[in-house]
C-alpha cells in the first residue's frame, strides 16, 4: 500500500485506455506515486544527449532528466530557459530502456501537453527552466503522467502534492556544484515533519487546523501527513550535487533517491562519476563503499563549485508560493 | 526460537513496502519471521525465502554484483530456496530478455525462470494501467493488477506453470521454488500472494530443518 493522501475525487487524469485487448484504467494517484516508488534509492541523471543517455544507462541510472542544457550552463547563458527539443526526447527514448523524464516551465501547461502527448515517462515543472507563470503552479491532476515538483519546506511540498504532484524534490541551487542549499531543505522539511508530529501529538486540532492556514494546505492533508511521519510521497534531494559523498549524506538525512544536473557532465570523468555516484547511494549505509565510491573519482575532475552568496540568480526561489 | 527469514533484496526498488506486506502477512498468518533488508552477502546462508522487488532491472542487476550477491543468491535458488520476483524481479530471474523498443538487451540477470520477457511490454508510464485480474493459486483468486511500465511474458518452458493471463498476457508464473509476476502485489491491500510465498518458504524451512 502507497499514501494516497492529498488526493482528489475523479481526477481528469485518470482515463480508461485499450490495451492489448482490453479496457483498463490508467493515471491512477496509485500509478502516478507507484511509478516514483519504483526510483527510490536510485539516481536521477541530468542529460542533454544520446550519448550522456547511454553513460548514465550504463552506469545504473534509475531514469535520465532530458534538458536542452545543463542548469550549469542554463545559469551562464541568462536568457529564458525553455523545455528540450521534441527530436532529442524522442531520440533519447528510442535508445535507453529505463524511464526518460523531461522539464517544463512553472506554470506552463502546454509545454506539460506537449511532454505528455511525446509521451514521456514523468514530467518536472522545473525552476531550472524560466517560469511561465508567477501565480500558478500546472494543475497537475488533469495529466496521465506523473509530475515531479521541487520544495523548499515541507509547506511547499504539500501545496505541490495538492496541485498533483506525485514526486517531490528537495531543492538545492541548480548548476552550482554547491551542495549546501540541497543539505538546507532536506533538513528545513525534517525540522518542519518533526514539529508537525509534536503538534499533532499535543492532541489540540486548533494547533494543526491554524498550521494548515499557515501552510495553505487543507487539514486532511496535514493531519495525514502528521500521522505518515514523513512525505506522503517519494522525496530526492536535488542541486549542488557532485560526488559520492554529497550523495551518500543525502540519503543519510532521510531523501529517498538523488538528482544529479550538472555534476557529472560538467566534471571532466563523468563515466567514472556517474557510476560511483550510484555506488554511494545504493550502498549509503555502508561506509567501506561510500569510500570504494569516493575513490573512483578525482576532486581535480570535478566541476568547479559556485558560492551561493556571490550568485546573481538563485532559482531556488522561483516558484515557491 | 524457530523462526522463518524472508530477505527483500534491498538494491533498489521498493523495498519498504515489501518489507511492510511481509510483515502484515506474517501478523495475518500468525507466523513467526523476520524480514530483513539483503544488500550485502552476510545473510544470505539464513535465509527461507527471497522477495525481488519493483524497480529499474538494469540498477538492481548492476548493483547487485558488488559483494557477488546474484551469484551467490542464485546459488542458493538454485538449491531449492523460495523466491518471488515482482516487475523488475520477474525480470531478474528470466532466462531471456527483450524490450519492446531496443530489442535484446544484454542485462546482467539470474537465468533461472525458464521464460521469455518483453520489458515495457505495454508502453512507457501513460499507459501503466490498473485491472482486475485473476490468479490459479489453491483455488481462482480475485484481486487488483497494478501494472508500472510492467513486463509481460512471452513464451514459456514446459517446466513452467501459469497462475494468471490478462487479456492473453502471460503475467504470473511458477517453476517449482521460483513464482514471479509482472504486478506490483506490494502496492494494494491484498496479500494473497504473499501468503502463498510465506507458506512455500514454510514448507522450505521445515524441510531444511531436518
Amino acid at each position: 500500500m502507497i499514501s494516497l493522501c492529498g488526493d482528489i475525487t475523479n481526477p481528469k487524469g485518470v482515463i480508461k485506455r485499450k490495451i492489448n485487448l482490453g479496457d483498463v484504467v490508467c493515471g491512477t494517484t496509485t500509478l502516478k506515486r507507484g511509478f516514483a516508488h519504483m526510483l527510490k534509492n536510485g539516481v536521477i541523471m541530468d542529460v542533454t544527449s544520446v550519448e550522456q543517455a547511454h553513460i548514465a544507462e550504463d552506469a545504473g541510472a534509475v531514469a535520465v532528466m532530458v534538458l536542452d542544457k545543463l542548469p550549469s550552463d542554463v545559469r551562464k547563458a541568462g536568457g529564458v530557459a525553455r523545455t528540450a527539443s521534441i527530436k532529442i526526447i524522442n531520440e533519447i527514448m528510442n535508445t535507453v530502456t529505463i524511464p526518460v523524464m523531461a522539464k517544463c516551465r512553472i506554470g506552463h501547461v502546454y509545454e506539460a501537453h506537449v511532454l505528455e502527448k511525446t509521451n514521456v515517462d514523468m514530467i518536472d515543472e522545473s525552476e531550472v527552466l524560466t517560469p511561465a507563470d508567477e501565480n500558478h503552479h500546472i494543475w497537475k491532476w488533469n495529466f496521465t503522467t506523473p509530475f515531479v515538483n521541487g520544495c523548499r519546506s515541507l509547506s511547499e511540498a504539500l501545496r505541490r502534492i495538492e496541485e498533483g504532484a506525485s514526486m517531490i524534490r528537495t531543492k538545492g541551487e541548480p548548476g552550482t556544484g554547491n551542495v549546501v542549499e540541497a543539505i538546507r531543505h532536506i533538513n528545513k522539511v525534517n525540522y518542519d515533519l518533526a514539529i508537525l508530529q509534536s503538534m499533532k501529538n499535543s492532541g489540540n486540532e486548533h494547533i494543526l487546523i491554524n498550521l494548515a492556514r499557515d501552510f495553505r494546505v487543507s487539514y486532511s492533508t496535514l493531519e495525514k501527513t502528521a500521522h505518515l511521519g514523513r512525505l506522503p510521497v517519494v522525496n530526492f534531494a536535488a542541486g549542488g550535487i557532485s560526488t559520492p559523498a554529497d550523495a551518500a549524506y543525502l540519503m543519510s538525512l532521510g531523501c529517498d533517491g538523488i538528482f544529479v544536473g550538472s555534476g557529472i557532465f560538467k566534471s571532466s570523468d563523468a563515466k567514472e562519476r556517474a557510476y560511483a555516484i550510484v555506488l554511494a547511494t545504493t550502498f549509503w549505509n555502508d561506509p567501506d563503499k561510500v569510500q570504494e565510491a569516493q575513490n573512483l573519482i578525482d576532486e581535480k575532475e570535478s566541476m568547479i563549485g559556485l558560492d551561493i552568496k556571490e550568485l546573481e540568480l538563485q532559482m531556488q526561489k522561483r516558484g515557491s508560493n | 526460537m524457530d523462526h522463518i527469514n524472508i530477505g527483500i533484496l534491498s538494491i533498489q526498488g521498493d523495498v519498504e513496502e515489501n518489507i511492510l506486506a511481509t510483515r502484515y502477512c506474517f501478523k495475518k498468518l500468525s507466523c513467526v519471521g523476520v524480514v530483513n533488508e539483503i544488500n550485502n552477502d552476510t545473510q544470505i546462508s539464513k535465509l527461507d525465502g527471497l522477495i525481488i522487488p519493483g524497480g529499474e532491472s538494469t540498477t538492481i542487476a548492476k548493483l547487485s554484483t558488488v559483494y557477488q550477491l546474484l551469484k551467490k543468491l542464485q546459488n542458493k535458488i538454485n538449491c531449492g530456496m523460495p523466491v518471488f520476483g515482482i516487475c523488475a524481479g520477474l525480470i531478474l530471474l528470466s532466462k531471456h530478455i527483450n524490450d519492446k523498443k531496443i530489442g535484446q538487451t544484454n542485462q546482467i540477470h539470474m537465468d533461472l525462470l525458464d521464460v521469455e520477457v518483453e520489458r515495457n511490454h505495454f508502453g512507457r508510464q501513460q499507459n501503466s494501467f490498473e485491472s482486475d485480474i485473476e490468479i490459479m493459486l489453491h483455488k481462482m483468486i480475485k484481486t487488483k493488477g497494478i501494472f508500472i511500465r510492467s513486463p509481460s511474458i512471452t513464451k514459456i518452458g514446459t517446466n513452467v506453470q501459469i497462475l494468471s493471463k490478462l487479456y492473453d498476457n502471460i503475467i504470473a508464473v511458477r517453476q517449482n521454488n521460483i513464482i514471479a509476476t509482472s504486478f506490483h502485489p506490494e502496492l494494494t491491500r491484498d496479500i494473497v500472494l504473499y501468503e502463498y510465498f510465506i507458506s512455500m518458504a514454510q514448507k522450505y524451512h521445515a524441510n531444511t530443518q531436518i
